[in-house]
């Protein structure tokens, strides 16, 4: 289908652009180009000329029809705002369950749960220097440690996102949980926010564990076991913000990110899943930095490449699976440790471009986020920043209020072809595996944060306070870092050894041999024994250790 | 313009604890390496153990340590198992998210300088480079110590 264009020319319309490009000229002669992060020029002006070629109904459509370019539901936030889900962990269970219930009480609907460093390692808290632990997450190592956390936490009907990689063992713990508390695993919602191993292979080494095909073994066992035990559990979040905070412009964060949920698919269709079935479960996670027209851009172009990418490339016949949900988080990479109380300006420019991108979940980073995990107080103000921008500012009032701009839908325009030229590279390389495998990807991000790096140091691109208006500063505007209390982080190792030494032994030595059979077999599905062993009382270290035995350890590709 | 006639400096560039982020450490990497230095890289994550042996091994002048997420906190144990192994002259230098309250007792266990986010390429240079040559004197006293 094909719809008559905009009319162009208007009466006079020529002539009155042309007076205003030699009026502009003469006043801005010798101009030097502005580009965006990701390398569009940005024109001065943009006028309906730059929408001559448009097709309405193809590029943009009504929000909640396809292509969802305006947005994936008929209401978007004027009916259903975004959820506001904050990432937390910090110090033991007991700290976290605190801190949890605050935040539920404050009427939270969904919350997330950020385990320990020594945990994203794959290790368990009796085999770290105790003065690491809990100073960037919760050191959740048991099903035990998983209820304490989640005490008075009504599973069931709030949603739970765990940050959570391969093997997915935070899931298996909730699950223990919900058996024990005789929640019907049906019931239980949310999202396996890491389960993207190509990104953590890639970008975040922080949270990659096992071999290359190891992941993509366990992550597809993972999806399988979700789609029939835990349906109305996200299983696949697909990571485009580890690769943007490493480095990648926004327009390869968005190639990348989609080259990666096409690998996925492939992946799933393959092991014989229905794709219908399938994608309506695949989420994406951005960072939104404060390049405030790009990111409004690269999520609409997103939306749009994404739905034609389930539709089309994919024969998905559901529009559930074409729709882009996404959860944003404004970029900490934006963040300065100079004159902190800046970031919160920052964070409300973040944000707003990820309220009017239309997202469908949001984590605003605390001011002190530069520095350290967040306070309380710091990250009341992070929420604060949301709610002011829903209730005060009326941002969801309108559906895509800047759709129709000439500059927005032009930029759309623009971003939605440097990220297809991304995704056809990736393609060419042989998919998103392959080329991570070989290196490809990491060396174009790490090209890309060089070149961003020496904008900063020429000062072609200006960070206040930074590298333009540094003031003298004195300390008392910096919040200390909050550290865990090193003496209930004591106690609570001591219990870990205690709870090792006096379980019953013999169903532990079971399941992790079922765990190592299942790795050796095609036929048996590792994340089904994962959450057996939790349940048996197998710590997340011994179950990570298991399966990088049979599996292989996982080593990141570093590219020089 | 860092070997002041002599050979360049050797700087190992790691990562020590927990934390696996290394955008910071590879931009740091390149800059002293830019700069005429001999850089030897690291992935993240290793022990205080595998840096004092690879210190030794590769001789070096200067050991950076990038920290990012509270790994800055297990330095002081890494400075204390530097002198043990005789590798007291080896300057270290510590970047990255390090909050102010947590900085002296960094400089308390000898290390050089810290470095936040925002620091500018010439500084760190420099910094570095001055910090390899008393690294460099130091080791030579040392030396004629031992063989008066």
């Amino acid at each position: 289908m094909s719809q008559a264009a905009v009319q162009l020319p208007l009466p006079g319309f020529e002539q009155a652009l042309g007076q205003w490009r030699s009026d502009y000229e003469r006043q801005m002669a010798g101009e030097k180009a502005v580009r965006n992060r990701s390398g569009i020029e940005i024109q001065p002006l943009y006028t309906p000329r730059d929408r001559a070629g448009e097709r309405y109904l193809d590029d943009l459509g009504f929000p909640g029809q396809y292509p969802y370019t305006r947005g994936i539901y008929p209401s978007m936030h004027r009916g259903r705002t975004w959820t506001q889900r904050q990432l937390i962990g910090l110090g033991t269970p007991q700290d976290y369950n605190t801190r949890v219930r605050r935040i539920i009480d404050a009427g939270a609907t969904a919350i997330s749960l950020l385990p320990c460093c020594s945990g994203f390692r794959g290790i368990d808290c009796d085999e770290v220097d105790p003065v690491l632990l809990g100073t960037c997450g919760t050191v959740v190592n048991t099903t035990d440690h998983m209820d304490a956390a989640l005490d008075g936490v009504p599973l069931g009907t709030i949603s739970t996102a765990m940050n959570d990689p391969s093997p997915f063992t935070l899931l298996a713990f909730t699950l223990g949980v919900a058996r024990r508390r005789g929640i019907d695993w049906r019931s239980v919602t949310g999202t396996s926010n890491q389960s993207d191993y190509i990104s953590h292979f890639i970008a975040n080494h922080q949270f990659y564990r096992l071999s290359l095909p190891g992941s993509r073994r366990v992550l597809l066992d993972h999806i399988e076991f979700c789609r029939r035990a835990v349906p109305n559990w996200n299983p696949l979040s697909v990571v485009g913000q580890h690769m943007q905070q490493a480095g990648a412009t926004p327009a390869e964060t968005m190639g990348f990110t989609l080259s990666t949920a096409i690998q996925y698919a492939q992946d799933c269709i393959e092991r014989g899943m229905d794709v219908d079935d399938v994608l309506r479960r695949f989420t994406f996670f951005f960072d939104i930095s404060i390049s405030f027209f790009e990111e409004i851009a690269k999520f609409r172009a997103g939306r749009r490449i994404w739905a034609r990418i389930a539709r089309e490339r994919f024969g998905a016949k559901d529009p559930a699976c074409w729709r882009f949900k996404f959860h944003g988080q404004t970029s900490g990479v934006d963040l300065t440790q100079q004159q902190p109380l800046n970031n919160i300006a920052r964070v409300s420019v973040q944000a707003m471009a990820g309220i009017l991108s239309g997202l469908q979940s949001m984590h605003t980073d605390a001011y002190d986020e530069a520095i350290a995990c967040p306070s309380e107080e710091t990250a009341r103000i992070a929420v604060a920043t949301q709610n002011i921008l829903r209730d005060e500012a009326q941002l969801c009032a309108v559906i895509d209020p800047l759709g129709g701009s000439y500059y927005v839908e032009r930029l759309t325009d623009e971003m939605e072809a440097e990220i297809e030229a991304v995704i056809a590279r990736i393609d060419a390389a042989g998919g998103m595996y392959k080329a991570a495998e070989a290196g490809l990807v990491q060396t174009m991000i790490g090209d890309s944060a060089l070149a961003f790096q020496e904008q900063l140091e020429t000062g072609a691109r200006k960070v206040v306070g930074v590298n333009c208006y540094q003031v003298e500063e004195e300390d008392a505007t910096i919040p200390p870092a909050e550290r865990p209390d090193t003496q209930a982080m004591a106690q609570h190792v001591e219990r870990f050894k205690a709870f090792k030494r006096e379980r019953s032994q013999e169903p532990v030595a079971r399941a992790l041999n079922a765990l190592a059979r299942a790795a050796g077999s095609a036929r048996e599905n590792v994340f089904e024994k994962v959450v057996e062993a939790a349940e048996a009382g197998v710590t997340h270290g011994e179950m990570v250790s298991c399966l990088r035995r049979e599996l292989g350890f996982g080593h990141p590709l570093i590219v020089a | 313009m860092t070997g002041t006639g002599v050979r360049p400096f050797r700087v190992l560039v790691t990562k020590i604890g927990l934390d696996g982020h290394d955008r910071g450490s590879r931009i740091v990497a390149a800059y002293l390496r830019d700069a005429g230095m001999e850089v030897i890289y690291t992935p993240p994550w290793q022990t205080i153990d595998g840096v004092v042996k690879l210190a030794t091994e590769e001789d070096v002048d200067v050991i950076g340590i990038s920290s990012l997420a509270t790994d800055h906190l297990i330095v002081p144990k890494m400075m204390d198992a530097l002198r043990e192994a005789g590798l007291g002259h080896v300057a270290v230098v510590v970047g990255g998210i390090v909050p102010e309250a947590e900085r002296p007792a960094l400089a308390a266990a000898g290390v050089g300088r810290v470095f936040g986010p925002g620091a500018a390429r010439d500084e760190i240079v420099d910094c570095v480079a001055a910090l390899g040559r008393k690294s460099r004197a130091a080791r030579v006293d040392d030396y004629s110590e031992a063989n008066p």
